[in-house]
Protein backbone atom coordinates (compact mmCIF):
# COMPACT_ATOMS: atom_id res chain seq x y z
CA UNK A 1 0.00 0.00 0.00
CA UNK A 2 2.85 1.96 0.83
CA UNK A 3 5.42 1.76 -1.57
CA UNK A 4 6.56 5.14 -3.58
CA UNK A 5 5.85 5.46 -7.12
CA UNK A 6 9.35 5.78 -8.28
CA UNK A 7 9.44 2.15 -6.58
CA UNK A 8 6.83 0.59 -8.07
CA UNK A 9 8.22 2.20 -11.33
CA UNK A 10 11.79 0.48 -11.18
CA UNK A 11 10.41 -2.72 -9.96
CA UNK A 12 7.98 -3.06 -13.09
CA UNK A 13 10.57 -1.92 -15.29
CA UNK A 14 13.54 -3.14 -14.46
CA UNK A 15 13.93 -5.55 -12.00
CA UNK A 16 10.10 -7.42 -12.35
CA UNK A 17 10.40 -6.96 -16.08
CA UNK A 18 7.29 -8.49 -17.46
CA UNK A 19 8.49 -10.42 -20.17
CA UNK A 20 12.20 -11.76 -18.82
CA UNK A 21 11.94 -11.80 -15.39
CA UNK A 22 8.09 -12.80 -14.74
CA UNK A 23 7.66 -14.51 -18.24
CA UNK A 24 4.23 -13.05 -19.25
CA UNK A 25 3.77 -12.49 -22.82
CA UNK A 26 5.65 -14.70 -24.07
CA UNK A 27 3.67 -16.07 -26.94
CA UNK A 28 3.90 -12.33 -28.76
CA UNK A 29 7.53 -11.86 -27.54
CA UNK A 30 8.73 -14.85 -29.51
CA UNK A 31 5.86 -14.88 -32.21
CA UNK A 32 6.57 -10.88 -32.91
CA UNK A 33 9.92 -10.12 -32.39
CA UNK A 34 11.18 -11.04 -35.95
CA UNK A 35 11.47 -7.42 -37.03
CA UNK A 36 12.38 -4.26 -35.23
CA UNK A 37 9.30 -2.43 -37.14
CA UNK A 38 6.63 -4.62 -36.16
CA UNK A 39 7.97 -5.41 -32.42
CA UNK A 40 7.94 -1.12 -31.76
CA UNK A 41 4.42 -0.88 -32.86
CA UNK A 42 3.16 -3.83 -31.61
CA UNK A 43 5.24 -2.92 -28.16
CA UNK A 44 2.99 0.38 -28.20
CA UNK A 45 -0.29 -0.72 -28.89
CA UNK A 46 -0.11 -3.10 -26.00
CA UNK A 47 1.24 -0.19 -23.70
CA UNK A 48 -1.95 1.97 -24.88
CA UNK A 49 -4.15 -1.40 -23.90
CA UNK A 50 -2.60 -1.93 -20.90
CA UNK A 51 -3.14 1.41 -19.48
CA UNK A 52 -6.31 2.09 -20.22
CA UNK A 53 -7.63 -1.41 -19.44
CA UNK A 54 -5.73 -0.81 -15.98
CA UNK A 55 -7.69 2.05 -15.10
CA UNK A 56 -10.87 0.82 -16.15
CA UNK A 57 -10.37 -2.23 -14.41
CA UNK A 58 -9.50 -0.29 -10.97
CA UNK A 59 -13.31 1.84 -11.50
CA UNK A 60 -14.97 -2.20 -11.99
CA UNK A 61 -13.14 -3.71 -9.17
CA UNK A 62 -14.39 -1.09 -6.73
CA UNK A 63 -17.78 -1.69 -8.06
CA UNK A 64 -17.49 -5.52 -7.62
CA UNK A 65 -16.34 -5.52 -3.60
CA UNK A 66 -19.22 -2.69 -3.08
CA UNK A 67 -21.39 -5.71 -4.39
CA UNK A 68 -19.13 -8.70 -2.77
CA UNK A 69 -18.88 -10.32 -6.22
CA UNK A 70 -15.21 -10.87 -6.35
CA UNK A 71 -15.56 -14.45 -7.89
CA UNK A 72 -16.72 -12.52 -11.37
CA UNK A 73 -13.17 -10.30 -11.38
CA UNK A 74 -11.38 -13.05 -13.81
CA UNK A 75 -14.57 -12.69 -16.56
CA UNK A 76 -14.94 -9.20 -15.89
CA UNK A 77 -11.32 -7.99 -16.48
CA UNK A 78 -11.28 -10.56 -19.42
CA UNK A 79 -14.35 -8.70 -21.07
CA UNK A 80 -12.80 -5.07 -20.16
CA UNK A 81 -9.53 -6.04 -21.86
CA UNK A 82 -11.23 -7.61 -24.87
CA UNK A 83 -13.49 -4.34 -25.24
CA UNK A 84 -10.38 -2.22 -25.02
CA UNK A 85 -8.90 -4.37 -28.07
CA UNK A 86 -12.17 -3.70 -30.29
CA UNK A 87 -11.76 0.07 -29.26
CA UNK A 88 -8.20 0.23 -30.04
CA UNK A 89 -8.90 -1.59 -33.22
CA UNK A 90 -11.54 0.92 -33.92
CA UNK A 91 -9.82 3.57 -33.73
CA UNK A 92 -6.64 3.05 -35.15
CA UNK A 93 -8.59 1.59 -38.23
CA UNK A 94 -10.59 5.31 -38.43
CA UNK A 95 -7.13 7.10 -37.73
CA UNK A 96 -4.34 5.43 -39.62
CA UNK A 97 -5.64 2.87 -42.04
CA UNK A 98 -2.00 2.50 -43.13
CA UNK A 99 -1.01 1.26 -39.95
CA UNK A 100 -3.91 -1.06 -38.89
CA UNK A 101 -2.93 -3.01 -42.73
CA UNK A 102 0.68 -3.05 -40.93
CA UNK A 103 -0.29 -4.72 -37.59
CA UNK A 104 -3.22 -7.22 -39.26
CA UNK A 105 -3.87 -9.95 -37.13
CA UNK A 106 -2.13 -8.90 -34.51
CA UNK A 107 -4.15 -6.23 -32.93
CA UNK A 108 -7.15 -9.14 -31.82
CA UNK A 109 -4.64 -10.92 -30.71
CA UNK A 110 -3.18 -8.31 -27.51
CA UNK A 111 -7.03 -10.16 -25.76
CA UNK A 112 -4.80 -13.09 -25.24
CA UNK A 113 -1.97 -11.61 -24.77
CA UNK A 114 -1.20 -12.55 -20.62
CA UNK A 115 0.69 -9.26 -19.33
CA UNK A 116 -2.46 -7.11 -20.80
CA UNK A 117 -4.80 -9.30 -18.02
CA UNK A 118 -1.42 -10.05 -15.16
CA UNK A 119 -1.62 -6.15 -14.26
CA UNK A 120 -5.20 -5.53 -13.36
CA UNK A 121 -4.77 -9.07 -11.45
CA UNK A 122 -1.64 -7.48 -9.81
CA UNK A 123 -2.78 -4.15 -9.01
CA UNK A 124 -6.05 -5.82 -7.01
CA UNK A 125 -3.57 -8.03 -5.43
CA UNK A 126 -1.66 -5.83 -4.32
CA UNK A 127 -3.72 -2.97 -3.43
CA UNK A 128 -2.67 -0.34 -5.50
CA UNK A 129 -4.63 3.12 -5.51
CA UNK A 130 -5.35 4.76 -9.01
CA UNK A 131 -2.70 6.50 -8.92
CA UNK A 132 -0.13 3.62 -8.12
CA UNK A 133 -1.94 1.24 -10.55
CA UNK A 134 -1.55 3.48 -13.76
CA UNK A 135 2.26 4.11 -13.19
CA UNK A 136 2.50 0.17 -13.02
CA UNK A 137 0.53 -0.31 -15.58
CA UNK A 138 2.32 2.07 -17.52
CA UNK A 139 6.32 0.95 -16.50
CA UNK A 140 5.05 -2.59 -16.94
CA UNK A 141 3.84 -2.08 -20.65
CA UNK A 142 6.89 0.18 -21.26
CA UNK A 143 8.78 -2.89 -19.95
CA UNK A 144 7.06 -5.29 -22.32
CA UNK A 145 8.11 -2.89 -25.35
CA UNK A 146 11.70 -2.77 -24.25
CA UNK A 147 11.92 -6.13 -23.60
CA UNK A 148 10.35 -6.61 -27.41
CA UNK A 149 12.66 -3.86 -29.35
CA UNK A 150 15.90 -5.16 -27.34
CA UNK A 151 14.92 -9.18 -28.92
CA UNK A 152 14.36 -8.00 -32.57
CA UNK A 153 17.17 -5.60 -32.81
CA UNK A 154 19.49 -9.11 -31.72
CA UNK A 155 17.31 -11.20 -34.19
CA UNK A 156 17.41 -8.43 -37.35
CA UNK A 157 21.47 -8.94 -36.51
CA UNK A 158 20.79 -12.90 -35.89
CA UNK A 159 19.61 -13.13 -39.67
CA UNK A 160 22.85 -12.33 -41.11
CA UNK A 161 24.75 -14.86 -39.37
CA UNK A 162 25.32 -18.46 -40.23
CA UNK A 163 23.25 -20.56 -37.54
CA UNK A 164 23.12 -24.26 -38.10
CA UNK A 165 19.81 -25.19 -39.98
CA UNK A 166 18.45 -27.38 -36.41
CA UNK A 167 18.71 -24.22 -34.68
CA UNK A 168 17.25 -21.57 -36.79
CA UNK A 169 13.58 -19.99 -35.81
CA UNK A 170 12.30 -20.45 -31.84
CA UNK A 171 15.29 -22.09 -30.57
CA UNK A 172 18.06 -19.76 -31.52
CA UNK A 173 15.38 -17.13 -30.14
CA UNK A 174 14.96 -18.66 -26.92
CA UNK A 175 18.64 -18.73 -26.34
CA UNK A 176 19.11 -14.95 -27.44
CA UNK A 177 16.02 -14.58 -24.69
CA UNK A 178 17.80 -16.54 -22.05
CA UNK A 179 20.77 -14.32 -22.43
CA UNK A 180 18.38 -11.10 -22.28
CA UNK A 181 17.30 -12.55 -19.45
CA UNK A 182 20.79 -12.88 -17.78
CA UNK A 183 21.30 -10.25 -18.31
CA UNK A 184 18.30 -8.37 -16.34
CA UNK A 185 19.04 -10.57 -13.27
CA UNK A 186 21.61 -7.84 -12.86
CA UNK A 187 18.71 -5.38 -11.86
CA UNK A 188 18.09 -7.60 -9.08
CA UNK A 189 19.56 -5.51 -6.07
CA UNK A 190 18.05 -2.42 -7.40
CA UNK A 191 15.71 -0.98 -4.65
CA UNK A 192 16.28 -3.99 -2.04
CA UNK A 193 16.72 -1.24 0.40
CA UNK A 194 13.13 0.36 -0.19
CA UNK B 1 -13.32 -32.50 -44.25
CA UNK B 2 -11.36 -35.58 -43.95
CA UNK B 3 -9.33 -35.51 -40.88
CA UNK B 4 -5.74 -36.21 -41.42
CA UNK B 5 -5.22 -37.69 -37.97
CA UNK B 6 -7.99 -40.17 -36.94
CA UNK B 7 -7.64 -39.62 -33.48
CA UNK B 8 -7.68 -36.18 -32.20
CA UNK B 9 -6.86 -37.38 -28.69
CA UNK B 10 -3.78 -38.62 -30.43
CA UNK B 11 -2.61 -35.83 -32.03
CA UNK B 12 -3.11 -33.73 -29.18
CA UNK B 13 -1.20 -35.68 -27.01
CA UNK B 14 1.80 -36.09 -29.37
CA UNK B 15 2.21 -35.29 -33.18
CA UNK B 16 0.69 -31.79 -32.55
CA UNK B 17 2.08 -31.65 -29.18
CA UNK B 18 1.55 -27.71 -27.94
CA UNK B 19 4.56 -27.10 -26.42
CA UNK B 20 7.35 -28.91 -28.82
CA UNK B 21 5.68 -28.94 -32.00
CA UNK B 22 2.76 -25.90 -31.72
CA UNK B 23 5.10 -23.74 -29.55
CA UNK B 24 1.51 -22.22 -27.78
CA UNK B 25 0.81 -21.21 -24.39
CA UNK B 26 4.56 -20.62 -23.33
CA UNK B 27 3.90 -18.21 -20.32
CA UNK B 28 3.02 -20.81 -17.96
CA UNK B 29 5.71 -23.60 -19.95
CA UNK B 30 8.74 -20.77 -18.67
CA UNK B 31 7.26 -19.45 -16.03
CA UNK B 32 5.81 -22.63 -13.47
CA UNK B 33 8.34 -25.06 -14.75
CA UNK B 34 11.06 -24.87 -11.97
CA UNK B 35 9.59 -28.23 -9.76
CA UNK B 36 7.96 -31.31 -11.20
CA UNK B 37 5.03 -30.91 -9.07
CA UNK B 38 3.95 -27.52 -9.91
CA UNK B 39 4.79 -28.57 -13.73
CA UNK B 40 1.91 -31.22 -13.52
CA UNK B 41 -0.66 -29.57 -11.01
CA UNK B 42 -0.48 -26.63 -14.24
CA UNK B 43 -0.70 -29.37 -16.80
CA UNK B 44 -3.66 -30.73 -14.92
CA UNK B 45 -5.44 -27.52 -14.63
CA UNK B 46 -4.90 -26.32 -17.80
CA UNK B 47 -6.03 -30.05 -19.20
CA UNK B 48 -9.13 -29.61 -17.11
CA UNK B 49 -10.13 -25.69 -18.81
CA UNK B 50 -9.23 -27.18 -22.36
CA UNK B 51 -11.35 -30.43 -21.71
CA UNK B 52 -14.43 -28.21 -20.57
CA UNK B 53 -13.94 -25.03 -22.69
CA UNK B 54 -13.93 -27.09 -25.96
CA UNK B 55 -17.01 -29.02 -24.90
CA UNK B 56 -19.34 -26.35 -24.33
CA UNK B 57 -17.91 -24.57 -26.85
CA UNK B 58 -18.43 -27.45 -29.06
CA UNK B 59 -22.19 -27.70 -28.01
CA UNK B 60 -23.12 -24.16 -28.25
CA UNK B 61 -21.59 -24.04 -31.62
CA UNK B 62 -24.63 -23.78 -34.01
CA UNK B 63 -26.10 -20.74 -31.55
CA UNK B 64 -23.55 -18.19 -31.69
CA UNK B 65 -23.08 -15.38 -34.70
CA UNK B 66 -19.94 -14.79 -35.95
CA UNK B 67 -18.53 -11.05 -35.07
CA UNK B 68 -19.19 -12.02 -31.37
CA UNK B 69 -17.62 -15.42 -31.23
CA UNK B 70 -14.69 -14.57 -29.87
CA UNK B 71 -15.87 -12.74 -27.09
CA UNK B 72 -18.25 -15.50 -26.06
CA UNK B 73 -15.39 -18.35 -26.13
CA UNK B 74 -13.16 -15.61 -23.51
CA UNK B 75 -16.23 -15.52 -21.54
CA UNK B 76 -16.62 -19.59 -21.21
CA UNK B 77 -13.11 -20.05 -20.87
CA UNK B 78 -13.07 -17.36 -18.11
CA UNK B 79 -15.69 -19.49 -16.15
CA UNK B 80 -13.81 -22.64 -16.74
CA UNK B 81 -11.02 -20.65 -15.26
CA UNK B 82 -12.66 -19.66 -12.43
CA UNK B 83 -13.82 -22.97 -11.25
CA UNK B 84 -10.31 -24.50 -11.53
CA UNK B 85 -9.25 -21.33 -9.41
CA UNK B 86 -11.59 -22.24 -6.45
CA UNK B 87 -10.75 -25.77 -6.97
CA UNK B 88 -7.24 -26.11 -6.52
CA UNK B 89 -7.79 -23.33 -3.89
CA UNK B 90 -10.19 -25.92 -2.17
CA UNK B 91 -7.76 -28.70 -2.97
CA UNK B 92 -3.94 -27.63 -1.60
CA UNK B 93 -3.42 -24.09 -0.24
CA UNK B 94 0.98 -24.72 -1.21
CA UNK B 95 0.05 -25.60 -4.75
CA UNK B 96 -2.16 -22.99 -5.34
CA UNK B 97 0.61 -20.23 -3.56
CA UNK B 98 2.79 -21.82 -5.89
CA UNK B 99 0.85 -21.19 -8.80
CA UNK B 100 0.44 -17.56 -7.99
CA UNK B 101 -1.45 -15.49 -11.00
CA UNK B 102 -0.75 -18.31 -13.43
CA UNK B 103 -3.71 -20.29 -12.47
CA UNK B 104 -5.78 -16.86 -13.67
CA UNK B 105 -3.96 -16.36 -16.86
CA UNK B 106 -5.07 -19.76 -18.26
CA UNK B 107 -7.97 -17.53 -19.61
CA UNK B 108 -4.99 -15.97 -21.76
CA UNK B 109 -3.16 -18.87 -22.44
CA UNK B 110 -3.44 -18.83 -26.38
CA UNK B 111 -3.74 -22.13 -26.82
CA UNK B 112 -6.92 -22.82 -25.01
CA UNK B 113 -8.44 -20.22 -27.61
CA UNK B 114 -6.45 -21.80 -30.31
CA UNK B 115 -8.48 -25.05 -29.91
CA UNK B 116 -11.69 -23.28 -29.33
CA UNK B 117 -10.68 -21.52 -32.52
CA UNK B 118 -9.39 -24.30 -34.83
CA UNK B 119 -11.46 -27.45 -33.47
CA UNK B 120 -14.05 -26.81 -31.18
CA UNK B 121 -15.51 -23.92 -33.26
CA UNK B 122 -16.19 -26.24 -35.95
CA UNK B 123 -16.50 -30.05 -34.86
CA UNK B 124 -19.53 -32.22 -32.69
CA UNK B 125 -18.33 -32.33 -28.84
CA UNK B 126 -17.45 -36.00 -28.14
CA UNK B 127 -14.33 -35.15 -31.18
CA UNK B 128 -13.69 -31.73 -29.14
CA UNK B 129 -13.70 -32.96 -25.64
CA UNK B 130 -11.39 -35.63 -26.66
CA UNK B 131 -9.37 -32.98 -28.72
CA UNK B 132 -9.13 -31.24 -25.52
CA UNK B 133 -8.13 -33.48 -23.22
CA UNK B 134 -5.48 -35.02 -26.08
CA UNK B 135 -3.97 -31.21 -26.44
CA UNK B 136 -4.27 -30.56 -22.32
CA UNK B 137 -2.61 -33.88 -21.54
CA UNK B 138 0.30 -33.14 -24.28
CA UNK B 139 0.67 -30.05 -22.55
CA UNK B 140 1.25 -31.03 -19.50
CA UNK B 141 3.87 -33.27 -20.65
CA UNK B 142 5.68 -31.10 -21.92
CA UNK B 143 5.33 -29.13 -18.91
CA UNK B 144 6.52 -32.02 -17.02
CA UNK B 145 9.59 -32.60 -19.55
CA UNK B 146 10.72 -29.13 -18.87
CA UNK B 147 9.94 -29.30 -15.16
CA UNK B 148 12.01 -32.47 -14.70
CA UNK B 149 15.66 -31.21 -16.51
CA UNK B 150 14.75 -27.77 -14.31
CA UNK B 151 14.24 -29.79 -10.86
CA UNK B 152 16.83 -31.99 -11.35
CA UNK B 153 20.02 -29.75 -13.13
CA UNK B 154 18.58 -26.95 -10.59
CA UNK B 155 17.66 -28.52 -6.69
CA UNK B 156 19.31 -31.88 -7.47
CA UNK B 157 15.98 -33.21 -6.81
CA UNK B 158 13.05 -35.03 -8.02
CA UNK B 159 9.37 -34.68 -6.88
CA UNK B 160 11.33 -33.21 -3.61
CA UNK B 161 13.20 -36.30 -3.08
CA UNK B 162 16.92 -36.02 -3.41
CA UNK B 163 18.95 -37.72 -6.50
CA UNK B 164 22.81 -37.17 -5.87
CA UNK B 165 24.54 -37.41 -2.51
CA UNK B 166 25.28 -34.83 -0.57
CA UNK B 167 28.23 -33.26 -2.22
CA UNK B 168 25.84 -32.38 -5.01
CA UNK B 169 26.11 -28.71 -5.83
CA UNK B 170 22.81 -27.55 -7.49
CA UNK B 171 22.74 -25.58 -10.58
CA UNK B 172 20.49 -22.71 -9.63
CA UNK B 173 20.53 -20.84 -12.73
CA UNK B 174 18.46 -23.39 -14.17
CA UNK B 175 15.25 -22.36 -11.38
CA UNK B 176 15.80 -18.94 -12.51
CA UNK B 177 14.27 -17.17 -15.45
CA UNK B 178 17.28 -17.77 -17.64
CA UNK B 179 17.09 -21.67 -16.88
CA UNK B 180 13.78 -21.83 -18.49
CA UNK B 181 14.19 -20.35 -21.49
CA UNK B 182 17.57 -22.32 -22.00
CA UNK B 183 16.04 -25.71 -21.20
CA UNK B 184 13.16 -24.99 -23.73
CA UNK B 185 15.51 -24.36 -26.23
CA UNK B 186 17.38 -27.48 -25.17
CA UNK B 187 14.12 -29.27 -25.56
CA UNK B 188 13.43 -28.02 -29.09
CA UNK B 189 16.62 -29.07 -30.15
CA UNK B 190 16.27 -32.64 -29.08
CA UNK B 191 13.08 -32.80 -31.02
CA UNK B 192 14.43 -31.02 -33.65
CA UNK B 193 16.91 -33.54 -34.24
CA UNK B 194 14.85 -36.21 -33.90
CA UNK B 195 12.43 -35.14 -37.06
CA UNK B 196 15.77 -34.14 -38.96
CA UNK B 197 17.25 -38.01 -38.37
CA UNK B 198 14.01 -39.38 -39.46
CA UNK B 199 13.24 -37.10 -42.44
CA UNK B 200 17.32 -37.73 -43.59
CA UNK B 201 15.97 -41.13 -43.14
CA UNK B 202 13.09 -41.38 -45.85
CA UNK B 203 14.62 -39.34 -48.17
CA UNK B 204 17.48 -42.08 -48.03
CA UNK B 205 15.08 -44.49 -48.21
CA UNK B 206 13.46 -42.51 -51.22
CA UNK B 207 16.48 -41.91 -53.16
CA UNK B 208 16.95 -45.96 -53.17
CA UNK B 209 13.82 -46.85 -54.58
CA UNK B 210 14.48 -44.29 -56.89
CA UNK B 211 18.17 -45.92 -58.14
CA UNK B 212 16.07 -49.01 -58.24
CA UNK B 213 13.66 -48.23 -60.49
CA UNK B 214 16.30 -46.27 -63.05
CA UNK B 215 19.58 -49.17 -62.95
CA UNK B 216 17.03 -51.85 -64.48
Amino acid sequence: MNESLSHIFVDAFLINNFVLCVFLGMCSFLGLSGKFSTSWRMGVSVMFVITVSSILSFGTNLILVFFHAEYLRLITFIIIIAATVQLTEMFIKKKSPALFRELGIYLPLITTNCAVLAVPLFQTTRGYNLLQSTVFALSASGGYCMAMVLLSLVRERTDLSDVPSLARGTALTLVLASVLSMAFMGFAGMGGGQ
Amino acid sequence: MKDTAPNPFVNGLWRQNPTFVQILGMCPTLAITNSVQNAIAMGLATAFVLTCANGIIAAIRKHVPKQVRIATFIAIIATAVTITDYFVKAISIPVYKALGPFIPLIVANCLVLERAEAFAAKKPVIPSILDGAGMGLGFAFGLTCLGTVREVLGAGTFLGFPLFGPNFEPWVLFLLPPGGFISLAIWLLVFASFRERKEAKERAALVEIQHAEVKP
